[in-house]
C-alpha cells in the first residue's frame, strides 16, 4: 500500500499556479465591481487643515469619496496583544482610524477614499482631492524618539512609548555577575528596518448583498477568521455571521498579511454604502509605505563570560519600533517572541533583557518572517562570535561548551530557560557537528590562511539558532496579553463513498497545505491522498481557524486535523465491529481496513464510510455520518534549531560581499514532505541574507520614506545568492501527534548572522570587530580603511 | 485607440485608452489574469510576457505600443492540458510556492533556454536578474530551468 509522509511528493497545487490560473484577489471581476484609489499623505506628522473632495466628486465616473468626516472615520482597527509596562502602567493604545481625520502620523496614511468605475478613473479623481496640511517635526528613531524633547506622536501621552518591558532575572544580579565575569563582550547595533514585499500587494474586493444583508470580502490575508472576528466584533460592529471572507490564492505572506488593515475594514464600509462591489489592490509604493514593517530595534548588549568561556550572564537594552499605531501583533514581536528566546541554545544562567517600545512617525512594525526570533538570533549569535574572536577561541568551540546538552523531551525532561519557555526536545551539537562537516570546517581554515597570505579576504560565519513555533497555547499566550487563543480547528468530513475532504483554519500562501495535509491525513487513513482534498481560505466552508504564522499550521493546525482523524477512526471501529460482529477490541485498523486479529473477516474503510451514512444495518446509539471537527490547542511551543554557515569573499578593493556558499542543518522535527521543507528552508535563508547584505527600510530625518520602490530597497536577486546546500537531523517534537516542529520561518532566523560573522571573519584580521547591517560595499570598505 | 493584436494564437482588437498598460489589457479585456502586476514599474518581472519572440515587462509596455505585435503569455504555454517542459519543470522541482513570479519566472525561463539552450547556473541566474521572487529563495527555480533545459534538449 503505497504510503506519503515522509516523500517528496510533488505539489497539487502547482498545475493552476503554472498555468497562470491562480485565483489571486486582484484577479476577481464580480459584475457591477467598482474601483477605489487612496488619498494617501506626503507628510510624516502633519495637521490636516482642510480637505476639499468637490472636484474629485464631480470627475468623470467617479461613485462616491470619502473622508475621515464621514461616518466611516469613527471606526478605527485595535491591536490583539497587550503588554504592559514593567511598572504596571497598561499599554498605551492609540485608536488606528480608518481615514485620519485631524493629524497624520505618518508618510503613506490615508486621508481619503476615491471609487469610480474603474481604476484608472479612481486615480484621475484622487488626484483632484485638494488636501491642506501643516507640516510638524516627526521622529522616525525609536531610540531619539524617547530623547527628552522628541516630537510626540500621539499627544495624550508625556512620552512616545507604547509600554516598557522586561523579560529574565533580576536586572542587579545579571548587572553584578557582569561586573565580576573574566570577560565582557559588548555590542551596540541597530537591527533595521525591512519590508517584507511579498510579491502579490494586498488585494481587498468587499461585496454588499442588500437583499441577504450580507457581505463577502476576498481579501489577501494569511487568516481569514480572525479578520473577520477582529473587522465585525471590533471594528465595524458589524454581525460575524453575516460576513464571509474568501482568501483563495495569496502571492506570499511572511507576516504581512497577517494583520487586519484599515483597508479591509474601509472597504467593508464602502461597498454597503454605495450597495456595489469595491476593490482596492495595493501598487508597490503603497506596499512600502503601508504594509507593516519588520525589526527596527537598537539594542545594546553585554555577555559575560567565565574563564573557560562559559556565558555567566547577559544583559540587553533594546528601543523597538512600533510605528505610528500599534498593528494587530505588533507588541508581541519585540516582547514574548524575541525575549523568550534570549536563552538560545546555551546554558547562560542569568539573563535580562530590557525593552522599551517607542510609537514613531512611521508605518506600523509587526511580525516579519521569524518576528522578533532572528533579531535575537542575531544577537546572540553576532555576540558570541565576536566573544570568540576576543576570547581567541575558535567559533565552534565556543558554542560547543556553551550548548545546553541534548534533551529528547520524553525520557529526559525539557530543559527550561530563563525567560519563561521550557524548550521541548534538542540536540545543538548534533546540528553543528553535521552543519561543520558539510562545510568542511578544518579544510576552511586552512584555505582561508593560505588566502590571507595572498591578500584574499574569505571569512565563514556560523549561527546555531532555536526558535519558537508551533503558535501557541492559548492559556499560555493569554497570560503574556494575546487577546485571542491560538489554537486551531481541523475538520474531516468523510463522505459517504469514503472520499474524504478535510477543512483547515489554517491558510497555505506558498507553503502547499494542499498536499502536505492531503499527505498525512491519507497515511492516518490508509487511503491514497488522491482521495483527500484540503479546503481552506474560506469562512463559510471552514468552521473556525487562527491562520498561518508563526510556522504554526503543521504543528497546530495539522494536530487538530489528527484529532479529527481519531475521532474518525474511533466511530468508525463501532461500525466496523457491528459489521464484523466483533468486539472493538478485538478489531485492528491498518492499510484502510478493519480486520478482526488473527482472522482474514475485514471491512473496508469505504464500506464503514457508506453505512455511516446509509445506516440500515447499524450499531445501537451511535449516529449516523463520519464528520468530525476538533479544536485543538497545543500544550506547548515547538523549538526547531539548526546551524547555518555562510561563506563569503570578501572584494578588498570595492568591499563587495560575495556569498559563495551557505550550508544549512536544520531540525524541524519529522519531515512530512522533504521537498517542501527545503524550499521553505531555501527560501528563509535568501530572505535573511537579504537583511544581512542588501536590504534596509529608509526614512530620513523628516520621516520620508528614500527606500519605497523596487529601484532603491535592494531585494536578493538569483545572482546575489548561491545554491543552498541543506541537510537534516531529526528531533521529533514529544508534545505532538506528528511529532513536527515547524520550518516556515527557520531560514529567516539562522542566516542573517552566519553572514554578518561571516563578512567579520574576513575582515578580522584587520581588527575590524563589527560592522552594521546590511553589510554593503560602502560600509564594509569604510569598515577596512577605518582599521587599516 | 484601435488595436489589434495575436495572443495566445488568437487575433483580438480592441478600442481602448492610450494610457492602458499591456499588462492591464492583457488582465482587464482579455480576462488574461496569469500576467500578474507585482510592482507595474519594472522592477519584479510578474508580469514578463514574449512579445514578437523576446521577454518584455508587459507592465511597461503600452497596449498601443505592440499593436499588431504576436504575444505569449503564461496562458499560452500548455497546449491543452499538457505543460509545457518548463511548467513541468518547474513542477518537478518545486520551482515555486506562492505562485505570484512563477508565470513572469517560466517566461522568462523561455527567453533564456531560446538564446541559450545549454545555461550554466550562472548564466540563469543572471538571465533571471530581472525577475523578483521572494519564496524559493531560487534554488530551486534555476534547478527547474537546468531540468527544464534538459528536457527540451532531450
Ligand atoms: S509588474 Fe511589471 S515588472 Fe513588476
Ligand atoms: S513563488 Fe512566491 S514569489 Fe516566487
Amino acid at each position: 500500500m503505497e504510503t506519503f509522509i515522509g516523500k517528496p511528493i510533488k505539489r497539487r497545487e502547482d498545475a493552476r499556479f503554472l498555468k497562470g490560473a491562480g485565483k489571486y484577489t486582484d484577479d476577481i471581476k464580480l459584475m457591477g465591481m467598482t474601483h477605489s484609489a487612496f488619498v494617501r499623505s506626503p507628510y510624516a506628522h502633519a495637521k490636516i487643515l482642510s480637505i476639499d473632495t468637490a472636484a474629485a466628486e464631480k470627475a468623470e465616473g467617479v461613485v462616491a469619496v470619502y473622508t475621515g468626516s464621514d461616518a466611516c472615520g469613527t471606526f478605527g482597527v485595535p491591536c490583539g496583544w497587550q503588554v504592559d509596562f514593567k511598572n504596571g502602567e497598561t499599554m498605551r493604545e492609540p485608536l488606528h482610524p480608518l481615514l485620519a481625520k485631524d493629524k497624520i502620523l505618518h508618510v503613506g496614511e490615508a486621508v481619503a477614499i476615491v471609487i469610480a468605475e474603474t481604476l484608472e478613473l479612481a486615480r484621475d479623481a484622487a488626484e483632484l482631492v485638494q488636501v491642506s496640511y501643516e507640516a510638524l517635526p516627526a521622529v522616525t528613531c525609536p531610540k531619539k524618539a524617547m530623547e527628552a524633547g522628541a516630537p510626540k506622536v500621539h499627544d495624550q501621552w508625556e512620552d512616545n512609548a507604547a509600554f516598557d518591558w522586561c523579560i529574565g532575572n533580576d536586572r542587579t544580579e545579571v548587572e553584578a555577575a557582569l561586573e565580576s565575569a573574566h570577560h565582557v563582550t559588548e555590542m551596540t547595533y541597530k537591527n533595521h528596518r525591512l519590508a517584507p514585499n511579498a510579491i502579490e500587494p494586498r488585494s481587498y474586493i468587499s461585496d454588499y448583498d442588500v437583499n441577504a444583508d450580507k457581505w463577502t470580502l476576498y481579501t489577501s490575508t494569511q487568516n481569514p477568521h480572525l479578520i473577520r472576528l477582529l473587522l465585525c466584533a471590533f471594528v465595524l460592529g458589524i454581525p460575524e455571521h453575516k460576513v464571509r471572507v474568501l482568501s483563495y490564492d495569496v502571492g506570499g505572506g511572511f507576516g504581512s498579511k497577517i494583520y487586519h488593515y484599515t483597508e479591509e475594514a474601509l472597504l467593508t464600509w464602502v461597498s454597503k454604502e454605495i450597495g456595489r462591489p469595491v476593490k482596492w489592490t495595493s501598487d508597490r509604493t503603497e506596499a512600502f509605505l503601508t504594509d507593516a514593517h519588520g525589526r527596527d530595534h537598537i539594542v545594546h548588549s553585554k555577555m559575560g563570560f567565565d574563564e573557560d568561556g562559559k556565558i555567566v550572564a547577559h544583559l540587553t537594552d533594546e528601543y523597538c519600533a512600533m510605528g505610528a499605531y500599534l498593528s494587530t501583533f505588533a507588541p508581541a514581536v519585540p516582547t514574548y517572541l524575541h525575549g523568550t528566546l534570549f536563552q538560545g541554545v546555551y546554558t547562560t544562567p542569568l539573563i535580562h533583557l530590557n525593552v522599551v517600545a517607542p510609537f514613531t512617525h512611521t508605518v506600523a512594525v509587526d511580525a516579519y518572517r521569524g518576528a522578533g526570533r532572528p533579531e535575537a538570533t542575531y544577537l546572540l549569535e553576532r555576540i558570541i562570535s565576536k566573544a570568540a574572536k576576543e576570547m581567541d577561541i575558535d567559533p565552534a568551540e565556543l558554542r560547543y561548551k556553551n550548548f545546553i546538552p541534548p534533551f529528547n523531551g520524553t525520557s529526559e525532561p525539557g530543559f527550561q530557560t530563563q525567560v519563561a519557555l521550557q524548550y521541548d526536545s534538542g540536540n545543538y551539537h548534533g546540528v553543528l557537528k553535521r552543519g561543520l562537516e558539510m562545510l568542511g570546517y578544518e579544510d576552511f581554515r586552512k584555505e582561508q590562511a593560505e588566502a590571507r597570505k595572498n591578500g584574499k579576504l574569505i571569512g565563514v560565519g556560523i549561527s546555531t539558532y532555536i526558535e519558537g513555533c508551533g503558535i501557541a497555547p492559548s492559556a499560555v499566550v493569554g497570560s503574556l496579553g494575546a487577546r485571542a487563543g491560538l489554537y486551531e480547528v481541523g475538520h474531516v468530513r468523510v463522505q459517504p463513498t469514503g472520499k474524504v475532504s478535510v477543512f483547515t483554519g489554517a491558510h497555505s500562501h506558498g507553503q502547499g497545505h494542499e498536499t502536505v495535509f492531503a499527505q498525512f491525513v491519507a497515511d492516518k487513513l490508509g487511503i491514497h491522498m488522491d482521495d483527500v482534498d484540503i479546503v481552506h481560505g474560506d469562512t463559510d466552508q471552514v468552521a473556525f481557524g487562527m491562520g498561518t504564522y508563526g510556522s504554526r499550521s503543521l504543528a497546530v493546525g495539522g494536530s487538530a486535523i489528527i484529532k479529527s482523524v481519531e475521532k474518525v477512526l474511533e466511530k468508525g471501529a463501532k461500525i466496523a465491529a457491528h459489521k464484523l460482529e466483533a468486539a472493538e477490541s478485538d478489531l485492528e485498523y491498518a492499510e484502510g481496513k478493519w480486520t478482526v486479529k488473527g482472522t482474514d473477516k475485514s471491512i473496508s474503510f469505504g464500506d464503514v464510510s457508506l453505512t455511516a451514512y446509509v445506516p440500515h444495518d447499524y450499531p445501537e446509539g451511535v449516529e449516523p455520518g463520519l464528520d468530525f471537527s476538533s479544536f485543538y490547542d497545543p500544550t506547548n511551543f515547538t523549538y526547531p534549531f539548526g546551524t547555518h554557515i555562510a561563506v563569503v569573499e570578501v572584494d578588498p578593493d570595492t568591499g563587495k560581499v560575495d556569498l559563495q556558499r551557505f550550508v544549512a542543518c536544520d531540525d524541524v522535527g519529522n519531515v512530512m514532505n522533504p521537498m517542501i521543507v527545503d524550499g521553505q528552508i531555501h527560501g528563509g535563508v535568501v530572505q535573511g541574507v537579504g537583511q544581512a547584505l542588501l536590504e534596509e527600510v529608509i526614512y530620513d530625518g523628516e520621516g520620508q520614506m528614500v527606500t519605497g520602490s523596487y529601484m532603491d530597497y535592494a531585494m536578493p536577486r538569483a545572482d546575489d545568492v548561491p545554491n543552498i546546500e541543506t541537510d537534516r537531523t531529526t528531533t521529533p517534537c514529544p508534545h505532538n501527534p506528528l511529532g513536527v516542529k515547524g520550518a516556515g520561518e527557520a531560514g529567516a532566523i539562522g542566516s542573517t548572522p552566519a553572514v554578518v560573522n561571516a563578512v567579520v571573519d574576513a575582515l578580522s584580521h584587520l581588527g575590524v570587530t563589527d560592522i552594521q547591517m546590511p553589510v554593503t560595499p560602502k560600509r564594509v570598505w569604510k569598515a577596512m580603511q577605518t582599521q587599516a | 485607440m484601435q488595436i489589434s493584436m495575436t495572443i495566445n494564437g488568437k487575433e483580438y482588437s480592441h478600442d481602448i485608452e492610450p494610457r492602458i498598460s499591456l499588462a492591464q489589457y492583457l488582465r482587464e479585456n482579455l480576462n488574461l489574469t496569469g500576467t500578474h502586476i507585482g510592482c507595474d514599474t519594472s522592477g519584479c518581472g510578474a508580469c514578463t510576457v514574449t512579445v514578437d519572440g523576446a521577454a518584455a515587462k508587459a507592465c511597461t509596455l503600452l497596449a498601443v505600443q505592440v499593436d499588431g505585435s504576436e504575444i505569449t503569455t503564461i496562458e499560452g504555454m500548455a497546449n491543452g492540458n499538457e505543460m509545457h517542459p518548463i511548467q513541468e519543470a518547474f513542477k518537478e522541482n518545486h520551482g515555486l510556492q506562492c505562485g505570484f513570479c512563477t508565470p513572469g519566472m517560466v517566461m522568462t525561463a523561455a527567453d533564456i533556454l531560446k538564446n541559450n539552450p545549454n545555461p550554466t547556473d550562472e548564466e540563469i541566474r543572471h538571465g533571471l536578474e530581472g525577475n523578483f521572487c521572494r519564496c524559493t529563495g531560487y534554488h530551486n527555480i534555476v534547478k527547474s530551468i537546468q531540468h527544464a533545459a534538459e528536457k527540451i534538449n532531450a
